[in-house]
């Protein structure tokens, strides 16, 4: 086990501290052990979500007046970190369900509708979705061609959409086309629905959870490597005491220290009410290009042995891989980071 | 009896995954910036505590910590796991570097009694000086009966019924109440503070307090000489027989030859 001590230079509030703690004992005891088994047999952490739930982290920035946790965006980057290095899969199932589902929903669901698709989907005993993608356009949003239309007092849905994370096991979907004049078809997924346009803030909120998994993959590919590093003899020593090994060591930790730094403003940001577009692409594009980056190196300073499976090195990297796509790929976000930064200086 | 009042006292000690390192003057063991946490055992405590209270065999429970400002982290912990309020007894760090168990004693018995305690409870020993005697000082102040090591706790009628896990095996004793327990490993497995708990415990009351409001002099009893990491363990050697392992003891003075 790895103890960090916190020499970043800002010193974390005692809440958050305090939650980091559960959230890292949590996923030492009950994710890591086996989140290589849920990865290998494909399932789905049932347990562990309605665990986190009891735990109030599938709910986090939900005041506590409507039955969630309370806290701030900072708090749950910090969750989303140190679950995702205990096991990424109910990392991104956990960001889900807070930042794309509840995060809509609160925005701008009525009483009724709080009632119906909030209040269930509190406690991990239900988790929601988000469904944006089909099948023929994931960056290209607006080319969505998913349909409603209102007849006899209802929508009716006719549309496909792929790529759906909790798409099976949600109980509930945000569904969302780009035209506010909400024209959608019939759709194939059979859910409870309501309709919300798509916005950016969504995305943006998205983005800083997805940053923090990466951040929790690319912690748990530095900790591997660093483990085996101490521990493995070659030319008569540890190879630790090589340069060769030193180097990644030292660029795998300073690009993670950045991509947290990145992340922790852009949630900081949020809380203060602030506008966090820019900063929130720059913390999903610098986390997850880290974690591919750190997982890439872990496997190479394990040899052989990380591209095996009986050490996590190669799953980390399959697991930092998709970072770089879903939730906008990296791509979309430097465009997104650009047109900011024009927009800063007048143009 | 009706609910009982039970204060935990909760030490603050560096994590007990922490690679230990000894200051460079040998005066003690570098603390600065090194993660701390509750002692586990104390935890322990806690946790029987809290489902006390949930059994409702205890109708408050009251954490109590001595030592600097940074020990009200590990009391914020013990509210956010359930305790109901909490006693900071201040003492500055220049002080708290030479703090022994008796000292503690004193205060949590004086605390015991303010407070109307029925039980005091904490951890069997602590993982930094691994001392194991404050409980079963506060149990000779007071003079009241002590089942130290619990690992089951039961109330019964006329008190409390205790296995505790000692040399030989298990002793289960009967002690009335009022009582000081200590817990040891198998007890219980302490709760997560979950992120609700967490915020509540924000509201939940802690007393500032001094050594002095108890009458309680902390001046150092002993002085530390000199701290100094155990030797380095020297590597053994494979023996291919019986005969070379007794010519070998004998060499070494070890046996009679």
């Amino acid at each position: 086990q790895h103890v960090r001590s916190l020499s970043s230079l800002v010193d974390l509030p005692e809440t958050h501290e305090m939650l980091r703690k559960t959230c890292r004992d949590f996923a030492d005891n009950e994710l890591i052990p086996i989140a290589a088994k849920l990865d290998k047999e494909h399932l789905y952490p049932k347990e562990q979500v309605k665990k986190m739930g009891e735990l109030g982290l599938m709910a986090m920035d939900v005041p506590e007046s409507e039955g969630g946790t309370g806290l701030d965006y900072l708090a749950y980057a910090i969750g989303m970190e140190e679950i995702s290095r205990g096991c990424a899969s109910c990392g991104v199932i956990m960001s889900v369900n807070n930042s794309l589902y509840l995060g809509p929903l609160m925005k701008n669901g009525n009483a009724a509708q709080k009632e119906k698709f909030v209040k269930p989907f509190l406690d991990g005993s239900q988790v929601g979705c988000f469904a944006l993608s089909e099948p023929g356009n994931g960056s290209d949003a607006g080319a969505a061609s998913t349909v409603a239309q209102l007849g006899s007092g209802k929508y009716t849905l006719n549309g496909t959409k792929a790529w759906i994370t909790n798409g099976y096991e949600a109980a509930a979907t945000v569904v969302s086309g780009d035209k506010p004049d909400l024209s959608f078809l019939h759709c194939t997924l059979v859910y409870w629905m309501i309709l919300v346009p798509v916005f950016q803030q969504t995305l943006d909120a998205g983005r800083i959870g997805i940053a923090a998994q990466g951040l929790g993959i690319a912690q748990a590919a530095l900790d591997c490597a660093v483990d085996y590093a101490l521990k493995r003899n070659s030319f008569g020593m540890p190879i630790a005491k090589m340069q060769s090994v030193q180097m990644k060591i030292a660029d795998m930790e300073t690009r993670l220290e950045s991509a947290r730094l990145l992340t922790w403003k852009a949630a900081m940001f949020k809380d203060a009410g602030k506008n966090f577009t820019k900063e929130a692409a720059m913390a999903k594009l610098a986390a997850s290009e880290t974690a591919t980056y750190n997982a890439h190196n872990a496997i190479q300073i394990l040899g052989g042995m990380g591209y095996v499976t009986d050490m996590p090195a190669e799953r980390h990297y399959r697991d930092a891989r998709i970072t770089e796509i879903y939730e906008g790929t990296s791509d979309i976000q430097r465009i997104v980071i650009a047109t900011n930064v024009f927009k800063e200086y007048g143009a | 009896m009706s609910g009982l009042r039970v204060i935990v006292g909760c030490k603050r000690v560096i994590d007990y995954a922490v690679k230990i390192r000894v200051k460079p003057d040998k005066t003690g063991v570098i603390t600065d910036g090194v993660k701390h946490s509750m002692n586990p055992f104390d935890e322990i405590a806690v946790e029987e505590a809290v489902r006390m209270k949930e059994k409702k065999l205890a109708s408050e429970v009251i954490a109590v910590s001595c030592g600097p400002t940074q020990c009200q982290e590990t009391l914020r912990t013990a509210m956010a796991m359930g305790a109901d309020k909490s006693i900071h007894v201040e003492v500055d760090a220049a002080t708290y570097e030479n703090l022994q168990p008796l000292h503690v004693a004193k205060i949590l018995a004086k605390v015991a009694q303010e407070e109307k305690a029925d039980i005091v409870f904490t951890g069997k020993q602590a993982i930094d000086d691994d001392c194991n005697q404050t409980g079963q000082m506060v149990a000779a102040i007071l003079d009241w009966p002590q089942a130290t090591f619990a690992s089951k706790v039961e109330k019964v009628d006329g008190g409390l019924t205790v296995t505790r896990e000692i040399d030989g095996g298990l002793e289960t004793i009967k002690v009335k109440v009022p009582a000081v327990l200590t817990a040891d490993l198998r007890l219980n497995e302490p709760r997560y503070a979950t992120l609700p708990n967490i915020m509540k415990a924000k509201k939940k009351p802690m007393a500032k307090k001094k050594p002095a409001d108890y009458g309680v002099d902390v001046g150092p009893r002993q002085s530390v000489l000199k701290v100094e990491d155990p030797p380095v363990r020297q590597a053994g050697s494979k023996l291919d027989s019986v005969e070379s392992l007794v010519a070998k003891l004998k060499d070494a003075g070890l046996v009679p030859s």
